[in-house]
Order: C-alpha cells, then sequence, then structure tokens
C-alpha cells in the first residue's frame, strides 16, 4: 500500500509540473521560442500572489483573479516590446534575450523581496485531506491535479476548436502565408505570451501554496517544465500531463528509496526517455 | 474609369544585394484580368510577393485605388481586398480543408463568397473537408488554396504559377473555374507559365524579362512573335 500511495502522490505531483510546462509548450508550439525565463516568470506569479494575499487579505486562490489578468498583460506587453523583434531564423537571439530576462527578474525579486524563502498560506486547504480507500489524499495535490487537467483540456479545446486556435495554428506552420490571410503575426504572438503567462499565473500560485519559494528556484522549475514537455512529446498538450506525471512518479519514487534521490531520479527518467525515444512518448501525430 | 485600381510605379526589389526588379510600371483596371508571363528567375514571384506585402517597399510605389499601399504589412494588405493564391499552394498543413479556408474568410470582408459557395465551385472540397489538407492531392489542394484566398472575398485576386506542377486534366478543370470567379467582379493577375493558357483568360498581358517588364500588350491583338523576343529577349 505504501508503494501504490508513492505512486498516486507523484501523479498528483506531475500536475503542479504540467502547469509549468504547458505554457512552455505552447510558447515554443505556436511561435519556436524557447523562454528560459519562464521559471523565473513563474516564481514572478508567485510573488505577486503573495503580494496581493499581503496587501488585501484574500485567500491565495482568490490571488488569481488579479494575478492571472496581470500575467496576461505582461505577456502581451513582453511579446509584442521586446521578444517579437528577436524571432527570426537564428534562434540564438530569443534564447539570448530571455536568458537576459531571466538574469533580471531573479534579482529584481531579490532586491524587492530578499532572499528569505516565501511561503502563501492556505489555511486549511494546505493540510486538509480525505480517505480514498486505504490511501489519504491531500486536497491541495488533488485540486492541483484537477486544475491541471482543466487547463490542458481548455487548451487543447481553444486551440482545436476555436477561431483564436486556428489562427494561433496557421501562424505555427507559416508565418508569411498567415500574414497574407490577415492575421497580424506580432499580436498573434502577443495572444499566445499572455495565454502562456495566463497559466503560468495558476502554476505560480499553486506552487507557491504547496511550497516555500525564493528569488532562486526559477531555475529549478524551468528544467522540470522542460522535462514534461521533452517526456510528453513536442506540440502535445495532453502529452505534457503526461510527461509530468512520469516525472511526477520518478521523484516520488526515487524520494521513497532515498530522500536525497527525489530529483535526480527525475532526471534519469528523463534521460531515460530521451535516449529510448528521442522525439517523447507522444509527438505532435495529428497536427 | 479613370483611376485604375492597382497602379504600380517604378517598382524596385531587392534580394539583400541581388536586385530583382527593376522600375517595373504596371497598372490594372477594375474587372480586368491581367496575365504575368516569363521564363524562371524573370522576377515574376517577386513582383507578386512585393504587392501582396511579403516583401516591403517604398509606399508610393504601389497605389490601391489611388492610395499608397506599398509600406503596408500584408496583413493589411490583405484587408484592402488584395489576396495572393501562393506558387505552390502553400496550404497550413496542420489544419484541414475546411479550416484552411475559415482562415482565408477571418477577415470577414463582404462579399459573395462563402464557405457555401467555395464547395459549389469546388464540389470535391466538400466532401473532403474534414481530412488534413496535406491528404489531398496537388489539384485539390491548389482548389483549397484558391477557395482560401476567395473566403477574403478580395476585390484583386493574384494567381502565382496557378498550374505549376499540375496534371493537365486539374489544370482544365481550375481554368475552367476561372470565369466564375472573375465574373463575379473580382480583377485578376495570372502568373503563368503556359503562354497561350495565359493569353486565353485575359484582357492584357506583361512579359517580364530579368526583373523588368520586356513587353506589354491587349492580349487578343499581341503576336506571338514579339512575345518570343520578350520572353527570350531575343531582338
Amino acid at each position: 500500500m505504501d508503494w501504490v500511495n508513492v505512486l498516486v502522490q507523484g501523479a498528483l505531483l506531475g500536475g503542479l509540473y504540467a502547469l509549468f510546462a504547458a505554457g512552455l509548450s505552447l510558447i515554443f508550439g505556436v511561435m519556436r521560442l524557447v523562454n528560459i525565463a519562464h521559471g523565473d516568470l513563474i516564481i514572478f506569479a508567485a510573488y505577486m500572489g503573495l503580494t496581493v494575499v499581503t496587501f488585501t487579505g484574500l485567500h491565495p486562490l482568490l490571488a488569481l483573479v488579479f494575478v492571472i489578468p496581470a500575467m496576461a498583460i505582461i505577456g502581451y506587453v513582453l511579446q509584442i516590446g521586446i521578444l517579437n523583434h528577436t524571432l527570426g531564423d537564428d534562434l540564438l537571439p530569443p534564447l539570448l534575450v530571455t536568458f537576459g530576462l531571466s538574469v533580471i527578474l531573479q534579482n529584481s525579486l531579490l532586491e524587492i523581496y530578499t532572499a528569505d524563502p516565501q511561503k502563501m498560506d492556505a489555511g486549511v486547504l494546505e493540510t486538509a485531506s480525505f480517505p480514498l480507500g486505504e490511501l489519504q489524499l491531500g486536497v491541495l495535490p488533488v485540486l492541483t491535479f484537477g486544475i491541471a487537467v482543466v487547463v490542458i483540456a481548455s487548451l487543447q479545446w481553444l486551440f482545436y476548436r476555436t477561431a483564436i486556435g486556428r489562427a494561433f495554428r496557421a501562424v505555427s506552420d507559416d508565418q508569411d502565408i498567415a500574414q497574407l490571410m490577415g492575421l497580424n503575426k506580432s499580436h498573434i504572438f502577443g495572444l499566445a505570451m499572455a495565454l502562456a503567462l495566463a497559466v503560468t499565473a495558476i502554476a505560480g500560485i499553486l506552487l507557491g501554496i504547496r511550497t516555500s519559494f525564493d528569488p532562486s528556484v526559477g531555475g529549478g522549475r524551468l528544467i522540470f517544465g522542460f522535462e514534461a514537455v521533452i517526456i510528453g512529446g513536442l506540440g502535445n498538450l495532453w502529452g505534457t500531463l503526461v510527461g509530468g506525471v512520469i516525472l511526477g512518479v520518478a521523484q516520488t519514487v526515487g524520494a521513497k528509496i532515498d530522500p536525497g534521490w527525489q530529483v535526480l531520479a527525475g532526471h534519469v527518467a528523463f534521460l531515460l526517455v530521451l535516449a529510448i525515444r528521442p522525439q517523447g512518448l507522444f509527438p505532435r501525430i495529428s497536427g | 474609369m479613370d483611376e485604375p485600381l492597382l497602379q504600380i510605379t517604378k517598382l524596385n526589389a531587392h534580394y539583400n544585394d541581388f536586385q530583382a526588379l527593376y522600375q517595373i510600371d504596371m497598372s490594372l483596371s477594375e474587372g480586368e484580368v491581367l496575365a504575368i508571363i516569363g521564363s524562371n528567375g524573370a522576377g515574376k514571384t517577386t513582383l507578386m510577393r512585393s504587392i501582396s506585402g511579403l516583401m516591403s517597399n517604398a509606399s508610393t510605389q504601389l497605389r490601391y485605388r489611388g492610395r499608397p499601399f506599398g509600406a503596408l504589412r500584408a496583413d493589411q494588405v490583405a484587408a484592402l481586398g488584395i489576396a495572393l493564391v501562393p506558387e505552390g499552394r502553400q496550404l497550413f498543413p496542420s489544419l484541414s480543408v475546411e479550416e484552411n479556408l475559415l482562415i482565408g474568410g477571418r477577415l470577414g470582408r463582404k462579399g459573395p463568397w462563402s464557405l457555401e459557395n467555395v464547395f459549389n465551385l469546388f464540389p470535391i472540397l466538400k466532401e473532403r473537408r474534414t481530412l488534413p489538407s496535406t491528404s489531398l492531392s496537388g489539384g485539390q489542394q491548389q482548389m483549397v488554396a484558391i477557395g482560401r484566398a476567395l473566403m477574403a472575398n478580395p476585390e484583386l485576386i493574384l494567381f502565382d504559377e496557378i498550374s505549376l506542377g499540375l496534371a493537365p486534366v486539374i489544370i482544365k478543370s481550375i481554368y475552367e473555374a476561372l470565369p466564375h470567379i472573375v465574373g463575379e467582379g473580382i480583377s485578376a493577375m495570372i502568373v503563368e507559365q503556359d503562354i497561350s493558357k495565359a493569353l486565353s483568360v485575359s484582357n492584357r498581358v506583361y512579359c517580364m524579362q530579368e526583373g523588368r517588364v520586356s513587353l506589354e500588350g491587349v492580349s487578343q491583338s499581341i503576336s506571338r512573335e514579339d512575345i518570343s523576343h520578350a520572353y527570350f529577349g531575343i531582338t
């Protein structure tokens, strides 16, 4: 039973990793941009949530009402103002610019909030649990996983069932021809980044409720996000969820064997997938 | 009709150091069908890319209903009512046939063309509407590309290499559809390798050679001899 518990907890943790990864996957899918600052943007969102909670006294989950639109607006402005100018045939400029952004974000957060670990207080939600058979499931991990499923299902629906999703796919296929159809790619990219950072906002708040964070932990979240995307297969959102779950399970299994192995076990699982199936488990098959 | 729909004045175009177009002058009246002929590398595709906004130009080199538009982006040119059927179809591979058409119609310009009318023009596309666009034959893909451009309800439609790489029977059916398209009051510019086809569907013809206009004339009365001189540069 112990091991079943480990697997279930790992799978639920995977929901959080899928949320880290979804924004990353979306941005790469639409505009072939690898956003090195993604992890720091998650932490930035967590701090923004912390600030809202501190000033308003709201529950952290309610802070999402502010943080989601704020992150979306920041995403649009960031894309139109800076990142669009880096996109082109050369992959290096966006990497360098988002790396620079990562450094700036970390240091700004350090200046404002210091290096002390912070945490958002979500009250009973943090410790509440319910029995399922012989297992005890935490409400927060189950809620996080549920949110991840809803977010990914919504993104999937948006991509394949709506006009804006069609525009995202068209621009991703061929920017010039999409432009001929009257799609302004700068604007479409801005919307994609807004959407990605809205998801990042959710990931950041859930992270900030679950664990303590400080300005330096963004890089680690970026790696987990990347690994989930690669394991699942590029461009496949449901694959990203599976990738997150595999990563989460590997980490909890590793931690069960020896607490020091938690992060290492995740990386090993990632490397194994990469060695056996370099294209990921479910690379984009049907568009 | 004194003011032409499209007026091209001293248009130059460059790819880095290479100059592809030299001082092109052309005009197109409303309802007119122009044929653009010329050998490979004459600058026909560059001309299409310039007009559609994929290559930027000095603002006043291109005028649409008297309004300069050379400096506009491609999406803004599309909003004016100029649509391009690009060389080699260039459909969106991750979109279905119907989605490719819907993307073309997203500007929401008013006019006779709708999904239904495109399906009436090319009934085969209705059967294949849910399939990925890449699963179609070359000819059917060309129909999607034409339909996609029509969905924008353009006033001017540019066909780049309309029959390149297609089987003769398909070319025939596409040319049979052409009168239904321009019959709806749409003006057209057709880039075509097949000179007799080009002359038979157009009002006037421009021949290009090495980035310059080498001949201009009325399609019905232009002499074959002049064309071969203009085409190959033999004088």
